[in-house]
């Protein structure tokens, strides 16, 4: 072996790389928490954790500070694994650390797995109405429906990043193309009052629809936890005979659809939380929400419903309530939230995680090895105090 | 003598603790105590009047006692006799904490114009009330975690007056020279007067004096029922839901449709009679048929409150802090004299303590019917019991006052720091939905707290190393050595057990929100102190750091535990939030920087250790 492979290996199985990529680990962990104050938590794990450099913008140009959450997790199972691999030899002593160290491979694995895989999807479910669908925390898109048959909806949804992008979205299954002519990430709605708008003069005016009378209010993106952006966009259909009109669409819930009458068929319009469908159907029928008496503390949540799927397959009442999801199809459906004041519907988070199960082994396999190990120190320390002290401890 | 010193120290201790268990006595001929044992629902706990009392002063003052201008010193069950019965009196009491200067000055006040330099009565406030009412209105809208200080000693100020305001409404309409006589005269006319009122409202002739005096007692009632949110009025006879407690002014109200006084809102009123006119035989009377009629239905919940009661006046965690604090300086003295007799002496005062806290987390865990961690408030007190036990274990092996040492340390540091979380009120506090669930309260919280209390000695073993090694000549090799491998072991069992709890902690995690790990401030914590723990070992493994450099981190141990015990909480943010103060942030500030110091003196070479100077290196 030549010295510089030699070198590479030294450096990959040493265990002062170790230390140093713990130690790492542990500012970066330390700086994510504190710049969640700043950012929320969903933008600080894509800063920290979910990249391979920690990304500062000078001016405009993006500059590494600091290895990221990849890359630290990335040695850190390269240098595990090289060390395992180089210095490996069984004894019933090491085995409890080479067990936890197993584990911990497992458990950045999983990590990774599950920072690649994991959806996350809101469900709301109101009383007696069945939904197919669950909602996406973040992501938004324009949904273009053409409603012209009463059976069958036909469903064109643009995901918002290319509505971010501007300029003019053609699809073949619409007879006109759509032109954004402004979009705000986050955004609020005010009735109009007289015929002043109070929209900023910067934001273009709507010539069609709700947006006559409503005002849009950009607003700066929030980071907060329990706060939604509120994307808005104007956009203008453009047909073969020219200009249709121009709408103010947002993903404000309170802003249905708007309808659209292009020749001869009809079509709405409008922004909405990205959907992804289920085919198999949620019903709410019954939501407790129980307080301690004299109190506004809750004391329990669930909900009772039907699930029900198109094949007819499955057809059975369930019971989700805090710290007891469904887990169905994949998915886990978990108990989240509610709307204050209305006790007729429940918000359930949905999460889609095909490596759950990674980090219970993990750690099952972690938990195992530490012990091995704690008890082999502990008797080991027992016996050679006991030998110690022999004949008699001295009297006081 | 020295030989009996251990001894001694053992029966002084023991009787000291029994003394604390006899049966508070009575301060005169009124029954206060069998008063202060009456149950009541608030915040969704039934509960004595004692701890309400209590927790009410503590978080009015900061202390349970009152001293009223004329120097008498008042029960706690007395002084809130007279806040509910003879506001007149209470509202002179100075029993209004204020510090901040800038408070102080929006009621022209100074600081020498209070008890004490710091209390105040309603009396001196009242003049400008409306403007303390007009900055917390202002302070209102601004997010908790960005207040200026003079806001949230305004809008916690405010809070205490409209606390007050509660426990003056909660048991009598306040302001009435005879509130049972008004009582007795409504059962006798409050017929006449539905029909008067009735008449009016179809403008039909009535008696128009009896109709205003019906509507003006009403308004009363309506006033008690909105200001208080005191559950005191038991369910009727053959009901003992919980959910049909309610306030002395809607059972009141109920009159008017049942045509029949409350029996437990008259009781109350009666309370009030007999305490304004100085007639302890009426009022001890009442007691007793009040009790017995209580007894009928809440049994059970009526020995846990005489428990709670007793509890509360027992203080076991005071006098768990007094032995410690005496067993901490035995323990030094040992290193200089005597060592095995002071050192016993220690050891026995320590194990007293030990059990007495053990005692008051056990009753806590009685009375609450949870396991032993479910605030801040307890999470300190378990964290102080973990740590002490530890030391216990480690004293009866290596016999050197070390573990004592340290258990008089934490043991003291951590049941002060409890008293001063239980400043915010009650601490037997219900369970939100979310974290109501005994098993991972019993599993994750237990053992990700037990990981804290390892952390945490094995940073004031590396302290007592420090500076006995830098400051004095004792430490010598052999007690390095102990000393280095008990920091060594504790922090094995540290790393295994803030581990295991952690990961219970993403099962946990899992299970209610569907994420195994979320990057959530407290979770961060929790990782951070792991990995603490992880970069020791592998630096001792590696041979990375000797002796001195273990003593060092072992120290920063306790700076990232106190992060993550109390400094994630302060951020405001994340799903573990509960609870911040300003004096939390600098207390903090402070110990970390100590810490940070301490670690600075590891640093002196080692020639200059006074014990080292003149050995090799150890």
């Amino acid at each position: 072996m030549n010295d510089s492979v030699r070198q590479i290996r030294d450096f990959f199985v040493s265990l002062k790389l170790t230390v140093v990529l713990l130690v790492l680990g542990m500012i970066l962990v330390f700086a994510a928490t504190l710049d969640q104050v700043n950012l929320g938590i969903w933008a600080v794990q894509e800063k920290y954790f979910r990249s391979f450099f920690v990304l500062t913008r000078v001016g405009n140009v993006p500059v590494p500070v600091f290895p990221g959450g990849y890359l630290i997790g990335g040695v850190m199972l390269i240098n595990l694994i090289a060390a395992h691999v180089y210095r490996f030899s069984f004894k019933w002593r090491k085995a409890g650390i080479q067990l936890t160290h197993a584990g911990l491979i497992l458990l950045l694995v999983g990590e990774l797995l599950t920072g690649l895989w994991q959806d996350e999807f809101s469900m709301r479910l109101a009383q007696n109405e069945p939904r197919n669908y669950s909602e996406s925390y973040r992501a938004n898109e324009l949904a273009i429906v053409d409603t012209t048959d009463a059976n069958f909806d036909e469903v064109t949804a643009i995901p918002e990043a290319v509505v971010e992008n501007g300029g003019g979205i053609q699809s073949p299954r619409l007879p006109f193309r759509v032109v954004i002519k402004a979009y705000y990430p986050n955004s609020g709605l005010q009735g109009r009052e007289g015929s002043n708008p109070a929209a900023p003069a910067s934001v273009p005016r709507a010539t069609q629809g709700i947006g006559l009378n409503v005002d849009l209010i950009p607003q700066p993106v929030t980071y907060k936890q329990d706060e939604r952006n509120i994307p808005a966009a104007l956009l203008e259909l453009v047909s073969g005979e020219g200009p249709i009109g121009t709408w103010l669409v947002s993903a404000d819930p309170r802003m249905t659809p708007q309808r659209v009458e292009h020749a001869g068929r009809t079509y709405t319009v409008g922004m909405r939380f990205e959907r992804a469908y289920k085919h198999f159907t949620l019903t709410l029928q019954k939501f407790s929400h129980d307080r301690y008496s004299g109190t506004e503390i809750p004391k329990n949540f669930s909900s009772r419903i039907r699930l029900n799927t198109e094949d007819g397959r499955d057809d059975r009442e369930v019971l989700i309530y805090m710290n007891n999801p469904l887990r169905y199809a994949g998915y886990t459906f978990y108990q989240a939230s509610f709307e204050p004041g209305n006790d007729k519907v429940t918000i359930l988070q949905v999460v889609r995680n095909p490596s759950w199960l990674i980090p219970y082994l993990a750690c099952s396999v972690m938990t195992f090895g530490l012990l091995w190990q704690f008890c082999i120190h502990l008797f080991g320390f027992i016996g050679k105090r006991r030998a110690k002290l022999h004949p008699q401890p001295k009297a006081v | 003598m020295k030989k009996f010193l251990p001894l001694a120290a053992l029966l002084l201790a023991v009787l000291y603790v029994a003394s604390t268990l006899r049966a508070p006595k009575n301060p005169g001929a009124f029954d206060v105590g069998g008063f202060s044992r009456l149950p009541l629902l608030v915040n969704g706990r039934l509960k004595p009047i004692d701890t309400v009392a209590r927790s009410s002063l503590l978080q009015l003052q900061g202390r349970q006692t009152v001293t009223t201008a004329e120097g008498r010193k008042l029960l706690p069950a007395e002084w809130l006799l007279d806040v509910a019965f003879r506001p007149e009196l209470a509202d002179t009491y100075p029993h209004f904490e204020i510090v901040h200067p800038e408070v102080l000055a929006i009621f022209d006040l100074k600081a020498q114009d209070g008890q004490g330099e710091k209390r105040f009565s309603l009396r001196q406030l009242e003049p400008k009330i409306s403007e303390l009412q007009r900055q917390a209105r202002l302070a209102d809208p601004v997010e908790a975690a960005v207040r200026t200080s003079f806001q949230r000693a305004v809008t916690q100020l405010y809070g205490n007056l409209v606390h007050y305001q509660r426990l003056r409404h909660g048991f009598a309409a306040p302001g009435r020279s005879d509130f049972l006589g008004e009582l007795l005269k409504f059962q006798d006319t409050v017929a006449a007067g539905v029909t008067a009122i009735r008449a009016k409202q179809a403008g039909q002739p009535h008696d128009e004096a009896v109709a205003k005096a019906m509507t003006e007692l009403g308004e009363q009632f309506v006033v008690m029922n909105e200001s208080t949110t005191f559950l005191v009025i038991p369910p009727d006879a053959d009901n003992a839901d919980l959910a049909a407690w309610r306030t002395a002014g809607a059972a009141l109200l109920e009159t008017f449709r049942s045509g029949r006084v409350n029996a437990a809102a008259l009781a109350y009123a009666g309370f009030g009679h007999a305490w304004r006119n100085e007639k302890p035989e009426q009022f001890n009377k009442l007691v007793e048929l009040f009790r017995s009629d209580l007894a009928k239905r809440f049994t059970p919940a009526l020995e846990k409150c005489d428990a709670e009661a007793r509890f509360n006046a027992a203080q076991p965690f005071y006098a768990s802090m007094t032995l410690y604090a005496l067993a901490f300086f035995l323990a030094v003295f040992s290193w200089l004299l005597w060592p095995d007799a002071l050192g016993r002496a220690a050891f026995w005062l320590i194990t007293i303590a030990w059990i007495v806290a053990t005692a008051g987390i056990a009753t806590r865990m009685w009375l609450e019917g949870r396991p032993p961690v479910t605030n801040l408030y307890s999470s300190a007190l378990f964290v102080g019991w973990g740590a002490v036990g530890l030391c216990l274990i480690l004293e009866s092996f290596f016999r050197n006052a070390i573990g004592s040492v340290a258990a008089g340390v934490i043991g003291f540091a951590t049941l002060l720091i409890a008293h001063h979380l239980s400043l915010s009120g009650d601490t037997l506090e219900m369970m939100r939905a979310v974290l109501d669930s005994n098993f991972w309260l019993a599993t994750h919280v237990v053992v990700v707290t037990s990981g804290y209390s390892a952390t945490f000695l094995a940073g004031f073993l590396a302290i007592i190393y420090i500076v006995r090694g830098v400051f004095t000549k004792t430490l010598d090799p052999t007690t390095a050595d102990s000393l280095a491998r008990m920091v060594y072991g504790i922090v094995c069992f540290a790393t295994l057990f803030s581990f295991v709890g952690t990961i219970l902690g993403g099962i946990w995690a899992d299970q209610s929100w569907g994420r195994f790990w979320g990057w959530d401030p407290k979770e961060n914590g929790a990782l951070i102190i792991v990995i603490w723990n992880a970069i020791i070992l592998h630096a001792r493994w590696g041979g990375m750091i000797k002796q001195r450099g273990l003593m060092a981190l072992a120290v920063g141990g306790n700076i990232v535990t106190g992060w993550s015990w109390f400094g994630t909480n302060m951020l405001g943010v994340g799903l573990h939030s509960y609870g911040f103060t300003d004096a939390a942030f600098i207390a903090l500030t402070s110990f970390a920087i100590s810490q940070l110091v301490l670690i600075a003196i590891t640093f002196v070479p080692q020639a200059k250790w006074r014990s080292f100077a003149g050995l090799r290196r150890a």
